[in-house]
């Protein structure tokens, strides 16, 4: 948690008197008792009401400076927290901006979310009650035994009796209650799940008619969850009694042993009014100081979260620049190259998504990739981008290694369709320009028209100021996958390349697309992953992976003759007379 | 604050009432104990005036009585907190509960209509706001009331002044606490916002990474973090520094209501007037001005709990209120086998009566028939899946199966007549077992492992950790969606049902384990009549009859063979793949 308190350094002003504040008010807090005793001993007793009144007025006046002090602690309390939780968010998201897809898929993105929100609120919120509450509330319990010490020593012995069993008590009941709420929150979470089942499987759930056992696998969970939680309820009912009885037999024991000593002439009765209010502060202060060791030991597990995304070094990191392009050299070349998730390739070639890949591509092609489920097609246009850096071997852009070119240099160069569709809130315009901010309104345009996009555009109400929504989620898939190839297009990238973006598109779009890819990007070269064989067929060159391995590479005619996996899934898809078509 | 929903939550704690009782008499008991304690403290102080002025005797019965109260309002605390905690968890559970079953019982309509996430935030979010609303409503209700009344009968007893002048500032501590939470939650709902904002921006963003990357758009995404970051911590700051406010203040009037008893009561004993009070009746004074302030304090905070309470409540009661599915009829036929004749006759149907999707269709299966059902996305394909299953009932029209009209067949036994393999595999959290075992938990381990063998699925479940007995994370997220599929395919296989629906089943698979499933399901199809609702066209070639939709009707139907001879619409859907680009 140490390690956060960097982000703090702006705020050190705000860190450091902000407590000074609270500990103003503290005091004065602790004095008031003390008028009060005086008001009794001296001024009732002697009958002066001059110095009632007068005593009056001073506790009223302890208690607006009082306010005063604190009201500027809160501010700065406020400030402080809220300026670290900014920092912190900023700093997060940018670091998180430098990962590579191996981190952003080792965390997961709701995991990511959470942290940057929740986790940082939390420790926001500690911030907030460090500053305000964590030298306030132990030093009111220290500091009224150690006013009840000065008032008279052996009557005090009360308070050193009573202020730790109150500890204990507290500390018993929350150290066996607070695991609890893990588990209830695992209950809960359980509750969720099945929700969440019950939702997105109700076709299958009535299907086989299983709403009765659904139901009772969710009531089930319901009871479990309330089981717990009125078993916590039973523990933690205890703090309030418990402490109110210890309270309450320490003021028995000082009103019986004040007694002796007002009788003994060492104490006086106000002060011992003092000492039953005293009493009540201490209560409040450690039940304070309990809930302020749960706020950091949930600041601290968020802390721990936090630090991990912090620690984590971006495996990709970028070059320094390249210079011009190595003449007469491919466009793309791979050498040799393995990629292994886990980052270890070579002794074990088993767990490579990708292995020993050698292959050159150049300007202007059209290359199809075809494959089937996880064999690497989609690994292997991610090196190209450098979203995974290779594990063995080299791929080079323009004969130039990919690593030493800047992020904006390479990808610059590359325009992406992803496998998955997606837009972003906002508008369809401000989507195409992803591609290119300063992109012209001709671009624009011709970039839709290529993704045969141009028409369904065109019949909107508002045309590029739709209205798009997260995810895209108000257009088709088909729409989608159009705007996202508009989207790469607007860029006018030297490599264009499809993830299986053509998936959602019926045939006849699928063709069209195609046709005007060719026709239109001039120069271009394009890389299209697909399982469909009709979408690869036509290319200058079909690289077909299997198993992470390169199985064939070559047009349409040889890989039917040579390639035993390229024959194998064109004839599962197309008759003997249409594979054999070219 | 809406009476209807109090009324209606209050039934649902009534089945709860012998504890809702207990635990008013536990306040009552334990409240009016804790105030009559300072009271005794009160007088056995005055007991104590100075040196060797002290009457030890005098104060043992008082002591005695004090520990008394002490020890019986301590166990009533304890039974006052756990009547509540069980009061308010159990309505709760029943109301989690029954949303769950309403659910069940809406029609698809409804659940493909509304976002899941926030059905889910309903039966989880809500339900937890409702017990803690209730939690805190019940406790500070029965407390406060007891405590307001309780201390004003006190004060009032040991001396009528002072207690005016308490009864005269405490209006000063409601009017700050509410100056302050109307301030906080106007701030609160801004930051509640920007914080939506904000958690939207990130999940958007780093959801689309790859995109983020491709396009190099750190930069320009970091700008628009930092500029909503910016707003955040503008009305953060606010937000805090005014709930913050609460505290100190309350401790102010605290402050000012203990000087304003302190020095007033101490007038009075000195002057005696106007009416005299006991040094020791003034302590307890102190102690019951705080005691009687408090449930003012707490109010504004208490209304707001059971305000956002009653929010929740509304939004669970709204999906309690929607109308469920038509239940059947009591004299509906349970049909437990059938032949496989399928009519479709004169079906209408839309979602949404501006736009009509199905006009008149006529469709005739007859035993062992293979009906499939091409056509561009949109077109309807699914949306005669949801009629013949009866997710969704037909505007006009009415299908018949073996002569019988779908709609005098229980649901249940319709769908029990189909196998039904779609698009989206679902899996539950459970193992791999249970999950093919979904629609037969009684099949034996022999008929699960044939089953999976059937799909091509038994050699990829002996490959995972623990084979059947795998148990799978939510949603099966430890497979691949090809995995997923054939363990969906496998649950139908194993149920062996009278008639079968693929609604793109095999989408999702590389062709070449298609072809092989493709094998199994044609095997399973002998004899049974099958409804198959395909993209890829490779995979329908052999149907008996192909159905080809576009925009809602049957634009055509024949066989492959007669439909390529035909030249239209298929014929061109079909050439598509294959035209050289």
């Amino acid at each position: 948690m140490l390690k956060l308190a960097r982000f703090l350094k702006k705020y050190r002003l705000q860190v450091i008197l902000g407590p000074i504040f609270k500990l103003t008010e503290a005091i004065f807090e602790l004095i008031v008792p003390l008028v009060t005793a005086h008001i009794i001993d001296n001024g009732v007793r002697t009958g002066d009401v001059q110095y009632v009144w007068r005593m009056g007025g001073v506790m009223l006046l302890l208690g607006v400076v009082g306010l005063g002090c604190a009201l500027v602690c809160q501010k700065m309390a406020s400030i402080a927290s809220q300026g670290f939780g900014t920092v912190l968010r900023d700093e997060l998201y940018h670091h998180i901006n430098t990962f590579s897809h191996t981190e952003i898929d080792r965390f997961g993105t709701p995991s990511l979310i959470t942290r940057i929100t929740n986790d940082v609120n939390q420790l926001q919120y500690a911030v907030a009650m460090l500053i305000r509450l964590v030298i306030r509330a132990p030093f009111l319990a220290l500091g009224a035994v150690i006013m009840a010490m000065t008032i008279d020593l052996q009557l005090s012995l009360v308070f050193l009796v009573a202020t730790p069993l109150i500890a204990l008590v507290l500390y018993v009941i929350m150290s066996r209650s607070v695991p609890y709420f893990k588990v209830m929150q695992k209950k809960l979470d359980k509750i969720s799940l099945i929700s969440r089942e019950g939702l997105s499987g109700a076709r299958v759930i009535r299907a086989f008619s299983k709403q009765e056992s659904e139901e009772e696998r969710f009531q089930l969970a319901a009871n479990e969850q309330t089981d717990t939680a009125i078993r916590v309820a039973k523990l933690s009912a205890l703090l309030n009694p418990l402490t109110y009885l210890i309270m309450n037999f320490a003021v028995i024991a000082i009103v019986w042993f004040g007694g002796s000593r007002v009788s003994a002439g060492g104490m006086t009765q106000g002060e011992v009014i003092a000492f039953v209010n005293y009493m009540s502060q201490i209560l409040l202060a450690l039940i304070v100081v309990a809930n302020l060791v749960v706020t950091f030991t949930k600041a601290a597990a968020s802390a721990a979260r936090v630090n991990e995304v912090l620690d984590t070094q971006p495996s990709v990191v970028e070059g320094c620049g390249a210079s011009d392009p190595v003449k007469r050299s491919p466009k793309i070349a791979f050498e040799q190259v393995s990629f292994s998730y886990t980052g270890h390739a070579g002794e074990n070639q088993e767990k490579c998504a990708v292995k020993d890949l050698t292959f050159t591509i150049e300007e202007g092609q059209t290359i199809g990739i075809i494959g089937g489920t996880g064999s690497g097609k989609s690994t292997l246009i991610g090196l190209i981008p450098r979203f995974y850096d290779a594990t063995q071997g080299q791929v080079r852009v323009d004969g130039i290694n990919v690593k030493e070119y800047t992020f904006a240099q390479l990808r610059g160069k590359i325009g992406m369709v992803p496998q998955h569709a997606e837009l972003f809130s906002g508008t369809i315009e401000s989507n195409l320009r992803w591609g290119n901010e300063k992109a012209a309104p001709e671009d624009l345009d011709r970039a839709l028209r290529i993704a045969q996009a141009k028409e369904f555009v065109d019949r909107l109400p508002e045309r590029l100021q739709s209205k798009v929504s997260q995810g895209g989620k108000n257009f088709s898939g088909g729409q989608k996958q159009r705007l996202t190839i508009a989207r790469a297009l607007t860029g006018n990238p030297e490599i264009l390349i499809l993830d299986d973006s053509a998936s959602a598109l019926d045939f006849a779009t699928d063709a069209a697309l195609r046709r005007a890819l060719k026709t239109e990007t001039k120069g271009m070269t394009v890389l299209m992953v697909s399982q469909r064989a009709s979408t690869v067929k036509a290319a200058d060159q079909i690289i077909v992976m299997d198993d992470g391995r390169l199985a064939g590479i070559g047009t349409h005619q040889q890989l039917m003759e040579q390639c035993e996996v390229y024959r194998e899934i064109c004839l599962s898809q197309l008759s003997k007379e249409e594979a054999e078509r070219a | 604050m809406k009476l209807s929903v109090l009324k209606r939550l209050l039934k649902y704690a009534k089945p709860h009432a012998a504890f809702l009782m207990l635990a008013l008499v536990s306040a009552i008991i334990s409240v009016s104990l804790t105030l009559y304690g300072p009271i005794l403290v009160g007088r056995a102080i005055d007991n104590i005036v100075g040196p060797g002025d002290v009457d030890h005797r005098a104060m043992i019965p008082i002591l005695i009585t004090l520990a008394a109260t002490i020890v019986i309002s301590a166990a009533f605390q304890w039974l006052l907190a756990y009547c509540t905690n069980r009061v308010s968890y159990k309505t709760v559970r029943d109301l989690r509960v029954q949303t769950y079953e309403k659910i069940n019982t809406l029609p698809l309509k409804y659940i493909d209509g509304h976002p899941h996430g926030d059905l889910i935030s309903r039966i989880v979010n809500d339900v937890d706001q409702v017990s803690d609303g209730l939690l805190q409503g019940i406790t500070q209700l029965f407390t406060g009331v007891v405590t307001i009344l309780g201390t004003l009968i006190f004060m009032l007893t040991i001396n009528p002044v002072i207690t005016a002048v308490v009864v005269l500032i405490t209006p000063l501590s409601l009017f700050v606490a509410a100056f302050i939470a109307k301030l906080t939650h106007k701030q609160f709902v801004e930051q509640q916002a920007t914080q939506g904002e904000l958690s939207g921006y990130v999940e958007e963003l780093i959801g689309g990474q790859k995109v983020v990357k491709t396009f190099h758009y750190e930069e320009r995404a970091e700008r628009n973090f930092k500029e909503i970051n910016q707003r955040l911590y503008r009305c953060g700051v606010k937000a805090q520094f005014y709930s913050s406010l609460s505290n100190p203040s309350t401790r102010f009037v605290n402050g000012v209501v203990t000087a304003a008893v302190a020095t007033i009561g101490s007038v009075c004993a000195i002057t005696g007037w106007p009416s005299p009070i006991t040094i020791g009746q003034i302590s307890s004074f102190l102690t019951y001005a705080n005691q009687y302030t408090k449930p003012f304090n707490e109010v504004t905070g208490v209304l707001t709990q059971i305000q956002t309470a009653f929010a929740s409540a509304e939004r669970l009661f709204a999906v309690l209120d929607e109308e469920s599915e038509i239940p059947d009829a009591p004299d509906a036929l349970v049909m437990e086998h059938c032949e496989g004749n399928v009519d479709v006759q004169h079906l209408s149907f839309s979602y949404d009566p501006s736009r009509k999707l199905i006009e008149n269709m006529n469709i005739q299966a007859r035993r062992g028939d293979r009906i499939a059902i091409v056509g561009p996305t949109g077109c309807g394909k699914t949306t005669i899946i949801n009629l013949l299953m009866r997710f969704y009932d037909a505007n006009q029209g009415s299908i018949l199966v073996d002569g019988h009209n779908v709609r005098d067949i229980t649901r249940g036994s319709l769908r029990g007549l189909y196998g039904m393999v779609l698009q989206e595999s679902w899996l539950f959290s459970g193992t791999v077992r249970d999950n093919i075992a979904y629609g037969r938990e009684d099949a034996s381990m022999e008929e699960v492992i044939a089953a999976a063998k059937k799909a091509h699925a038994h050699s990829f479940i002996m490959r995972l950790p623990n084979g059947y007995e795998t148990v799978l994370s939510e949603d099966g997220g430890n497979l691949s969606q090809g995995q997923r599929q054939l363990l969906c395919i496998a649950r139908v296989m194993l149920v062996d049902p009278p008639m079968l629906i693929l609604d793109e089943a095999t989408s999702s698979i590389d062709t070449r384990t298609e072809v092989k499933i493709q094998q199994a399901f044609t095997e399973m199809m002998k004899g049974r009549t099958s409804f198959i609702v395909a993209h890829r066209l490779s995979t329908i070639k052999e149907a008996d009859l192909i159905l080809v939709m576009n925009q809602g009707s049957i634009i055509e139907q024949g066989t492959h063979e007669e439909l390529l001879q035909k030249g239209e619409f298929y014929a061109n859907l079909y050439n598509s793949q294959f035209a050289a680009s």
